[in-house]
């Protein structure tokens, strides 16, 4: 690998800071160290906690298995950084290369990046999310404290919003043997990550393992006791329900107000970025020393038409904090692209769901293998003519099979002939995803940007 | 110890839940909830199972967890 004059300085005396001290951040800074950066590594995070993993939370934590404090990440290596964790980074000056911090120091950078994640949105009005016994669930915190909470057994739990975090907690509380409710605007569980078709079917799990779920209704209100206790939640069809826990799930929300006005092309979507995760700044210009990583990020992918793709999934924080720092420290020819498929997973009740691609692209949706009926299948997703992505319960293994599928641009309806087809054939149907413009809990994958619709790739992995 | 698994890899081959399973459990057909941060007594087990798993896709500790204690506040 050739490594000019000033790469060749820059990692062996450079300083590099990192803000979010979570998993990207963190495997960010291994990667750094891993490919031979010795100069000064600074970590930030806004939590005391050092970094940890969060899936855990709404499985484990939630069932009490795992206290909430017990997720921490293990370490790759170790990174020889100092951590300023318990203060957030209030703002950034592109001229000085300087972060700011909450409490009034700043500290300079050469290179930076950007990992600060996402953040649980909160209920919308103030007192009624003030009230004892309303929680959102992201952090450790939030989880030890609900945790303690379902352990006291609540009469009656009200989840808000049926997407993968509410869909699992829900999971949990039946796990635990508690009464819960489950208020989902859209027309079921999850239809804004995968689909109608496969929402139908997270909607019969939920209901076989005993949720009271009601779709198509929002909460307009919670009301609280005069102690200042949750007590009773407002429905839109005009009944209310007694509760005593409220969890809030309707999606995360991009930590980028710390960059407002500093010049980078940051807003509530995510910072911009290129292939290589070089942030843009507000004129779509790319900067040469800021890098961005994780959920917080937004980038251009060639699979899918250059759009830009917002991930909030785990797998993303990984590849692309390994991307970015590599980035960060060679020159420009041995840069790669960040190029990982989308992929995510969940359990909720009892049951594995995998999925890869970007299934809110597809028009259609044909189940390949099983049946549905059996909550055990894998289904593809079809857009203009190819797979574009594919979802599993209960058939993990084939997931890498869909991967190839859609990274090869395999033709849709599949071609091809496994094992284990359903009977009766494969058989594209809509794939029923909610109008974009409809407000539902958010896709865990979000699209915008130009799309050259017609331009074709050949995909190669960043790494076997 | 701390220990993850990636669960993007993992595809319910159920070997670590036979080798450490005081550590890793099927919930259900196939989905794996294991403990994140489980006892040092599992060690054995625990560096068995990352061995077998088909997949690779258990991560353990690579350092002591003394250098966690290097993360200090403020």
């Amino acid at each position: 690998m050739s490594v000019d004059g000033p790469t060749r300085t820059f990692r062996r005396q450079g300083r590099v800071v990192v803000v979010g001290a979570s998993l990207a951040g963190l495997r960010a800074a291994e990667t750094l160290r891993e490919e031979g950066f010795t100069g000064a590594l600074t970590m930030i995070g806004d939590e005391p906690h050092g970094p940890y993993d969060r899936p855990p939370l709404s499985k484990q934590v939630l069932l009490g298995k795992t206290p909430a404090d017990g997720t921490a990440l293990p370490r790759r290596r170790a990174i020889d950084a100092e951590w300023r964790l318990g203060v957030a980074a209030t703002g950034l000056d592109l001229t000085e290369k300087r972060v700011r911090l909450a409490d009034g120091q700043e500290v300079g950078f050469d290179r930076l990046l950007i990992a600060t994640g996402t953040r649980a949105r909160p209920w919308p009005r103030d007192a009624e999310a003030d009230l004892d016994g309303v929680f959102v669930l992201r952090t450790s915190d939030d989880a030890a404290r609900l945790d303690q909470r379902l352990a006291a057994r609540p009469r009656r739990v009200l989840v808000i919003g049926a997407g993968f975090t509410g869909s699992e907690v829900a999971s949990a509380c039946r796990e635990r043997g508690l009464e819960v409710t489950v208020a989902e605007r859209g027309p079921a569980p999850l239809v804004g990550a995968l689909g109608g078709v496969i929402g139908a079917i997270a909607a019969e799990l939920q209901r076989e393992h005993g949720v009271d779920l009601r779709c198509c209704i929002t909460v307009t209100a919670l009301e609280g006791d005069p102690a200042g206790r949750l007590r009773r939640a407002h429905l839109s069809d005009g009944t209310a329900l007694d509760v005593d826990v409220a969890v809030i799930a309707l999606g995360a929300m991009r930590n980028t107000e710390w960059l407002a006005g500093s010049g980078l092309g940051a807003g509530p979507r995510g910072v911009a970025c290129d292939a290589g995760c070089r942030a843009f700044d507000v004129h779509g210009i790319v900067t040469d020393d800021i890098f961005v990583a994780g959920d917080v990020a937004r980038s251009p992918h060639p699979l899918f038409g250059y759009q830009f793709l917002s991930l909030e999934h785990w797998g993303n924080a990984v590849a692309q904090a390994e991307t970015a720092a590599h980035n960060m420290i060679s020159a420009g020819p041995d840069r790669r692209p960040h190029l990982w498929v989308p992929a995510f997973w969940s359990a909720q009740f009892g049951v594995n769901i995998k999925s890869v691609g970007v299934p809110p692209m597809g028009e259609e949706i044909a189940v390949t293998q099983g049946s549905l009926a059996e909550h055990r299948f894998a289904a593809a997703y079809g857009f203009q003519g190819r797979v574009i992505a594919a979802v599993s319960f209960d058939h993990a293994r084939w997931i890498d099979f869909y991967r190839e599928r859609i990274e090869s641009a395999a033709p849709f309806p599949p071609d091809f002939t496994g094992v284990d087809r359903p009977p009766g054939g494969v058989r594209p149907v809509p794939a029923d995803f909610p109008d974009p413009a409809l407000p539902t809990h958010g896709p865990t994958v979000t699209l915008s940007g130009y799309s050259p619709s017609d331009r074709r790739v050949t995909f190669t992995p960043a790494r076997a | 110890m701390r220990l993850v698994v990636d669960l993007n890899r993992c595809q319910g081959y159920a070997q670590c839940a036979f080798l450490a399973p005081d550590v890793f459990v099927m919930h259900g057909e196939e989905a794996l909830m294991y403990d994140p941060g489980a006892d040092e007594t599992q060690r054995e087990q625990i560096m068995r199972a990352s061995a077998a798993c088909p997949v690779q896709a258990i991560l353990v500790d690579q350092v002591d967890l003394a250098e966690g204690a290097l993360a200090h506040v403020g």
